[in-house]
This record gives C-alpha cells, structure tokens and sequence, in this order.
C-alpha cells in the first residue's frame, strides 16, 4: 500500500512536471503576474471582468470577433437581461437572406454569437496588412503560456532593439515568438474611461481584458471548481468508508 | 460452494432456462482468488471500469459531436459552452483517457515484475497486448476527432508512417486517408473507428477475464494455489477492495476533471486544425511518448517505424524470451532490480519523446532504445539461466501466516522449539 501511494504520487510529480515543461514555450520568460482565477479555488473577480468587457468593446472588438461567446451569457458577469440587449445591440451582425434573398445586417441580439467585424477571412486579413486577426474566444486556453502570455503580449510593446529590422506596418513585442508582431500596440494609458472610475493603465486594462478572456474561453470554471469541490469531498468521505469497511472484512483472513 | 438455487419464482423460471444466477455466482461472489493479492492487483478491475466510464461518456458525446471538418471543432466547443454538464462530460472523457492508460500500463509493469505472463498465462498475457494495441488505435482516433492543430498534425504524422510499407507504402495511406490528405473522409472515418473499436475492445476484454477465470489470478509470490487454504471467495474480500480502488482511482480522476482539466493535454488544440500552419513541435500525448522516442531513435523511416510496433509486439514473445521458472521478482534478487532500470527506462523515453529531437535528446533516446530492446532480448533470457533465485515458499497459506508474524498452523512444535 505505501509503495503504490508512492509510486502513485512519483507519477504525479512525473506528469505535472512533463506539463510544466511543455507549458513554458513561448518567446523569453513570461513576466509574473497573478489573476485570482488561477488556483485551486480561484474564482473571476468579477469588476475586472466587466471592466475587461469594457476594454474588448471599445478596443479589441474592433479587429477580433468572439464567435464561440453568446452575449446572453454575459449575465455571469452580473448584467441584466437589459444591459445584455443594450450590449447586443451596439453590434452589427449579418442575417439572411431575406425574402428577397439578399443578406442584411441587423443589430445583435442576446442569443447571437459576438462577430467579428469583418465579413469574412479574407476582408480580415485585407484590412490588416496581410495578417489576421484571430477570434479571441479561445485564446487564453489556446497559447501557451495561458493568461500570462495574453497580459504579456498586451504589456510587451517596446521600441525594437538597435540592428533590429521590423518589416513593413510590424510591431516589436518582447513576448511574441520571433518579436514581430502584426498588431500594433492596442492599449496606451487612459485610453477608456472605466465606468467604476478606476485608472485606466495599460497594466490594468491589460488585466482586466485578460481576465475577461479568460472567462470567454472557460466560462465554466466558477461552476466547474465549485462542484469539483463538492465531488471531491464525497469521494473522499466514500472512499475512506470503503478503506475502512476493506480492512474491516480483511480483519477476518487467516 | 455448491450452487445455490434462487429462492425467487422469477429467478427459478430464468435460472432454467439461463443460468445467469449460478453464473454470477460462480464468478463474482464464490470464484476463489488467492489470497494474498497486493493492491497491485486493484489495476485490472479499474481498467474494466474505465472502460465502461469511456464508453458512456463517448455515447453522450457523440450525441452532440458533429464529425466534419468545418464543424467538429465548433461542436465541441458548443458542448462545452451550450450542452448542459457538457464540459464535465467531455472533460471526464478527455482525462478518462489518461486514467486509461495510466491504469492500463500499472497493470502490465504489475504483470511483468510478478512474472504473471508465464505459463499457464501466455494467451491471457496476448489478449492483454492486443487489447494495448486496440486502447491505442481509439485513443489516437479519438484524439483527432476535436479537430484541433494537434488533432490534425498527429493524425498527418501518424498516418504518414504508413507510407514507409515498401511497395504498398502510399496507396495503404492514400486509401487509410480516403484521400490524398488528412481531410473530412479521414475524420469520418476515425470517427466511426472511434465508436466501433471500444465495443471491439470489451469483447476482448471478456477473452482476456474468461482466460483469467480459466487459469486463475497469479499473486505476488507466483506460486501456484495447492488448496482451499489458499484461497479466499471473491466476495466480500475482492469486491470491498477494488470498491475502495475505485473510489481511490475517482479521486484522482476528478481532480484532474475539476481542477486541472486540460493539464495533460496540448494547448495548441484548442486552435482550431490548420492544414496551412504546421505548429512548432508535434508532439503526442503523454501517454505515446516513450513510443515516439523510440520511433526517432532510428534514423531510417521504416526502421523507425518497425522498431516502434516492435516495442509491444515483442511482449508477444516475452513468455518465452523470460528463461526464469520462478515467476515472482519477489524470488529474483537481481531481475528485481532490473525491472526498476526497465520502469525508469520507459520514463526516460517518455521525457525524450516531450522533447525535440535535438542535441543530447537524439543520443539518449538511441541508448535508452537499444536499453527497451536489450531487456527483452539480452537481458532477460540470459539472467533466466544465471540468476540463483531464493527459496519459494511452499504454500500461500503459509507465507501468509508468517507474514502476519503468526506461526504456520502445521508445525507449531518447531516455533516452539525457538523460544
């Protein structure tokens, strides 16, 4: 028994490890910064995730597009069913064909997805040099490096270091792999004006943006480590019972 | 232990025409094990019950899976936003895999360091390794399903080895591909694999428990049951542990589903698959990753490939290529400690697999291939014939008498005589 719990937690060690390992790819050490939704019993601090929607509507949703978020889910953030119209509303989605069979564009509703403003992959990368905006509703789950690798991105614009060559419309990013980045710098302080009054920096909109991301990309964890909690408790409850029913019934063998 | 006869009417009417009750019986509460299983032996029941959690997840995810490359990624994103406890679902599915083989391979390292592939076990030990095979083929395909960048890489790497068959190489491909590229017919086609092979592996599965049933579990001193004495019923004795087992094996399991969830998986599937944009590093998951270091140890594509299938098959033979009569390490001091260099052996490979194939990675991964192959074809059949194995015990019963620290109920006059 002690050697297999041994071997069991040796095992653990061994993966927990091999995934660290594989987690730390991206260009240069991430710089370290805390989210109170990391951690076994992290939640979504929930001001900052409604400031970060603030930050996406006014900035980032003019390139990317949340296609696998519904507004109507934006109650978790504690919205009403009329802020969340009012939200749907502001943007424009593409509908049809009508009865004369042409597409038109109507305002959002709750239950549509939040688009992204280009009408398809190719306008997107028209627009943008060349380069494509990519949908967000993934992105903290789908980069290496997770929440720290988005705050970094959004926090790393410098000016290029001497015999550095950007090409043509790019950006340096300390963090993006190979530097070059197609994106210019996004965030540059105070530029929203935050609804709780809290001082717009590039620190703490990059924060608040990532947070909110990061809700769009697993907007089951509050559920998930909540229940996750529950079913452990009962696991564990159940299964020392069954140890000591096991010993109890092996007491007997001779 | 003579059969009962059910009391019930109904069960009278059934048991005559079927009888599943002196069956179960037989089988699940009376069958005779003995009676001296370590919690090693918890491993194969935990296999069959993941096997079951899979199948049921599966089922209800195929429900809402849409197996098309321009919508599966989506719809396993709608069941984790939309579908109600569709995360957990999938989730359990996902990590249910990992428990899988982490559960899986126990049980076959518990089968090589108590000897329990020798005879009268070899066609229990084959069916073992076959099922292996086919646990790794549906994992693969279902790995591919999500459609993500790895999804798709892996299923490109995987289904290009096919290639390196002379003559035939590339048209197997083309038709395992349905095309001339990973595309929708391949998805389909995994897909359907995907929901077919696990119904193929439970049929397996009871081959391998009826071969079990037939010849008896092997125990940890590999020595054969002499009497009743030896034995202990199934139940209650079996059935309360592996209960705890599997509570134990939940545990784990769901610490990974609520808390760590994607841990053990590749961050990059969560991109939707790109036939344009090759990711960086292709890597598999954790649990190919010794066979993949073995797959680029070998320079040569076809070698490479062969020495990775080789890597299981050889288990086929590893009845006959282990020379030893004592099945129990606990008897053989020196293959005891050669099955930890083995164990650790398979761990390096799989540290090598994670990483690319560059620098001191390349050199390690060839000795620690040759070290994998050593072991069964060197190692194993000389030590047989060199190696003084201790004393057996003569009965089960016996050895655990005088484990508990109690004499041996046969000879008390010699106990006596010590003090």
């Amino acid at each position: 028994m002690r050697r297999l719990m041994i071997a069991a937690a040796a095992l653990a060690l061994g993966l927990i490890g091999a995934a660290e390992a594989r987690a730390a790819e991206s260009a240069g050490p991430l710089p370290s910064v805390d989210f109170p939704h990391i951690g076994v019993f992290g939640q979504y601090d929930k001001a900052a995730l409604k400031r970060g929607l603030q930050v996406y509507r006014e900035v980032c949703s003019s390139c990317h597009g949340l296609h696998y978020v519904a507004f109507r889910t934006l109650s978790a953030l504690g919205m009403s069913e009329a802020e969340i119209k009012e939200v749907a509303a502001s943007f424009k989605v593409t509908d049809g064909p009508d009865a004369e069979g042409e597409m038109f564009e109507r305002d959002g509703r709750p239950s549509d997805r939040i688009p992204s403003p280009f009408k398809n992959d190719n306008a997107a990368r028209a627009a943008n040099n060349g380069a494509m905006p990519p949908d967000l509703s993934l992105v903290t789950k789908g980069r290496n490096g997770h929440e720290g690798y988005i705050y970094a991105i959004l926090t790393g614009y410098q000016d290029p270091p001497e015999g550095f060559t950007l090409g043509d419309g790019m950006s340096y990013n300390a963090y993006f792999p190979g530097h070059q980045i197609a994106m210019p710098q996004p965030l540059s302080d105070g530029q929203v004006t935050y609804a709780d009054g809290t001082e717009a920096t590039v620190a703490t909109m990059s924060h608040d943006v990532t947070t909110f991301l990061a809700w769009a990309a697993e907007p089951e964890l509050e559920e998930r480590k909540a229940t996750g909690l529950k079913v452990l408790i009962f696991i564990g409850v159940l299964t020392a019972i069954l140890y000591a029913i096991n010993v109890r019934v092996w007491s007997r063998v001779t | 232990m003579s059969t009962p006869v059910p009391r019930n009417k109904v069960a009278q009417w059934i048991e005559y025409r079927l009888p599943i009750f002196s069956w179960a019986n037989h089988n699940l509460i009376d069958f005779p094990e003995p009676k001296n299983l370590n919690y090693w032996w918890n491993f194969g029941s935990l296999a069959g019950i993941i096997l079951v959690i899979q199948i049921i997840t599966g089922i209800v995810l195929a429900m809402h899976y849409t197996p098309h490359v321009d919508h599966a990624f989506d719809s396993v994103e709608r069941i984790m936003r939309d579908v109600e406890w569709g995360w957990l679902i999938r989730y359990i599915h996902m990590n249910g895999a990992s428990m899988f083989f982490a559960v899986v391979y126990i049980h076959i390292f518990r089968g090589m360091y108590y000897g329990s592939y020798k005879s009268p076990r070899e066609i229990l030990w084959w069916l073992g390794i076959i099922l292996l095979f086919l646990i790794m083929g549906t994992a693969f395909m279902g790995y591919v399903l999500p459609w993500g960048q790895m999804s798709f890489w892996a299923a490109t790497v995987i289904t290009n080895l096919v290639s390196a068959i002379p003559w035939i190489g590339e048209t197997l491909r083309d038709w395992l591909w349905g095309g001339f590229s990973v595309d929708n017919p391949t998805l389909n086609r995994f897909f359907s694999l995907h929901y077919l092979l696990p119904f193929v592996i439970v049929g397996v599965v009871i081959l391998h428990i009826w071969a079990l049933h037939h010849r008896r579990s092997n125990n940890p001193l590999g020595i054969d049951v002499k009497s009743a004495k030896d034995t202990i019923p199934f139940h209650p004795y079996y059935t309360v542990r592996d209960l705890f087992g599997l509570g134990a094996m939940l545990f784990v399991l769901f610490v990974f589903v609520f808390f760590v969830p994607n841990m053990l998986g590749e961050t990059i599937n969560y991109v939707k698959a790109d036939p344009l944009q090759t990711p960086p590093h292709i890597v598999p998951e954790w649990y190919f990753l010794p066979y993949y270091a073995i797959l680029r140890a070998i320079p040569d594509k076809l070698g490479g490939v062969v020495a990775m299938v080789a890597s299981i098959a050889i288990l086929f033979i590893l009845p006959w290529l282990d020379t030893s009569k004592v099945r129990s390490a606990r008897f053989r001091p020196i293959y005891k400690q050669l099955f930890w260099v083995f164990v650790a052996d398979c761990f390096v490979l799989g540290w090598v697999g994670a990483n690319p194939p560059e620098g001191s990675f390349v050199w390690i991964g060839q000795i620690c291939t040759i070290y994998y192959f050593a072991h069964f074809l060197i190692i194993l059949p000389i030590l047989g014939k060199l190696e003084r194995p201790r004393p057996l015990p003569d009965s089960i019963h016996e050895a655990v008498l005088k484990k508990r620290g109690g004499a041996p109920a046969v000879q008390p006059a010699a106990t006596m005589e010590k003090h």
